[in-house]
């Protein structure tokens, strides 16, 4: 079975505006309103993980002998 | 004297008007301006150049054998990019035309490039319209920039001041992102294939979700790697989209009308690129703010709804009725057990009185008030009849017991005789 692809935080950002338009309708019901505000607390976490992450990589890309693609982390000395 | 009478007199013109000088000019003007493309481009060298309060440059282009006159009107001369002075060699774009104050003709210059530039600038021309007409640079092909990219592709040279530009606003706007460098030569032989190559590369692996090409300002020679085919048709055919950031703010190239966006700089490249993340964040934060507080709003809503309901006379008759009858219970529950104790004594009592009674008829009372038992094999013989003379019995005592002989006596003969 495919594994389903972790949303990107594009598509979180737009669930998430989505989900508070959707709760600011005002849901049929209160299950409904809490799937939707327990999704949102979900997506809300993701979103805040990505923006918690600070460390920036940098890498490069390049071809070795052979012809392959590699990427490395890339040394500022070098 | 006959010399002087035939020195010819001025000759009115037979069948021909006579023009004033402006009637004339304005032909030569309406012949010349006919008889040549509405833009041309002359070379030559640049002398006596002045640039006038006004702005407009006024100059004449030279050569061995002669000489033009040139204006290059403010604010066209504006994008110069360099000080025109005498001596130089250009290449001069422009409309001829005649100025008839002055009974010149001149060339007025849309725009001026060194001689070595100028044929670039040409050659450069050709190919842009070239591709154009592909339809290459086509608004159409232009996709949107993703919002958030989490890996940014860079092609540039790994020790240009462009790279670290480049990087530095990434990780300042956006910490956390990751910045792939593909590293290519940016100018000189060789540089368009290794930067056309590069771009593919990117594509091949999915790598990046943006691509930023370019490098830092230089001449146009330095720059001549992006106005080259090979470049401009990578970018064009990118799959990622493309950001193109090619020296400086006024420098254009044709990487700039392929690439889906073009930055004046690379450091602007890295600001259209990535959002700033405080921004973000808070956006984020206001949208889980408001969401909270909707659910919280309609939580709260729902939570005086029960708390009005369990306030509510049915819903504590519920409890209340729960109470009597557990009242009730215990009320019954005590009554039961005080039934249960008087029974019990009643019981205790008749039991005792039953216990003395039975023991009243135990053998061992009998034997106490003097009475004896006969058994014969550990049988009580209750009659007389039931013995037989000679016959072994047990008597029993209250302290002890005896065998005993029947003899025949006087009684035992008669109930002998009935039986």
């Amino acid at each position: 079975m495919p594994k389903k692809a972790k949303p990107t935080f594009e598509e979180d950002l737009a669930r998430l505006t989505e989900i508070v338009n959707l709760l600011e309708d005002g849901p049929e019901t209160l299950d409904e309103m809490l799937a939707l505000y327990e999704e949102g607390v979900g997506v809300t976490r993701r979103l805040e993980k990505t923006l918690d992450e600070a460390e920036t990589r940098v890498k490069s890309l390049s071809r070795d002998e052979r012809g392959e693609l590699n990427v490395d982390d890339w040394d500022d000395a070098s | 004297m006959n010399a002087e009478r035939e020195l010819p007199l001025f000759e009115m013109p037979r069948g021909r008007e006579v023009y004033t000088v402006s009637e004339l000019t304005e032909d030569v003007r309406a012949a010349l301006e006919g008889a040549f493309d509405a833009e041309l481009a002359v070379m030559g060298e640049i002398s006596n150049f002045k640039h006038h309060v006004s702005r407009h440059m006024y100059f004449s282009l030279k050569d061995e054998a002669a000489l033009l006159r040139c204006v290059f009107f403010h604010p066209g001369n504006t994008n110069l990019r360099f000080t025109p002075d005498d001596g130089m060699a250009v290449i001069a774009r422009g409309r001829l035309g005649v100025y008839p104050p002055q009974g010149t003709y001149q060339l007025y210059v849309s725009s001026l490039a060194l001689r070595g530039e100028g044929e670039l600038m040409a050659a450069l021309e050709r190919l842009k319209k070239k591709l154009a007409a592909e339809g290459l640079f086509d608004e159409e092909r232009k996709r949107p920039l993703p919002r958030f990219p989490g890996r940014v592709g860079v092609v540039t040279s790994p020790s240009g001041a462009a790279f670290r530009d480049i990087k530095n606003v990434l990780a300042r706007r956006w910490p956390g992102i990751t910045v792939i460098l593909r590293p290519t030569k940016v100018q000189g032989e060789g540089a368009a294939a290794d930067i056309a190559q590069a771009i593919a590369d990117f594509d091949e692996v999915r790598l990046a979700d943006v691509l930023i090409v370019g490098r830092g300002g230089g001449s146009l020679e330095d720059l001549w790697a992006f106005n080259e085919e090979a470049t401009v048709r990578a970018i064009a055919a990118a799959r990622t989209p493309t950001v193109s950031a090619v020296g400086h703010e006024v420098d254009w190239t044709l990487a700039d009308f392929a690439a889906d966006v073009r930055a004046p700089t690379p450091s602007a490249a890295a600001e259209l690129v990535v959002p700033v993340k405080e921004d973000v964040a808070a956006e984020v934060a206001e949208m889980r703010r408001a969401a909270f507080a909707t659910a919280e709003g309609y939580l709260a809503v729902g939570r005086e709804e029960v708390v009005a309901l369990e306030r509510s006379y049915g819903f504590r008759a519920v409890p209340r009725r729960v109470d009597e009858r557990r009242q009730q219970v215990d009320e019954n529950a005590g009554r039961a057990s005080r039934a249960a104790r008087t029974a019990l004594q009643v019981f205790r009592s008749f039991y005792a009185e039953a216990a003395r009674g039975f023991h009243a008829l135990s053998p061992e009372a009998t034997l106490a008030r003097g009475y004896n038992i006969a058994s014969r094999d550990g049988r009580a013989v209750k009659r007389a009849a039931h013995t037989n003379v000679g016959e072994d019995l047990t008597l029993h005592f209250a302290d002890g017991r005896r065998a005993v002989t029947v003899t025949n006596d006087g009684e035992a003969d008669r109930v002998a005789q009935e039986s």
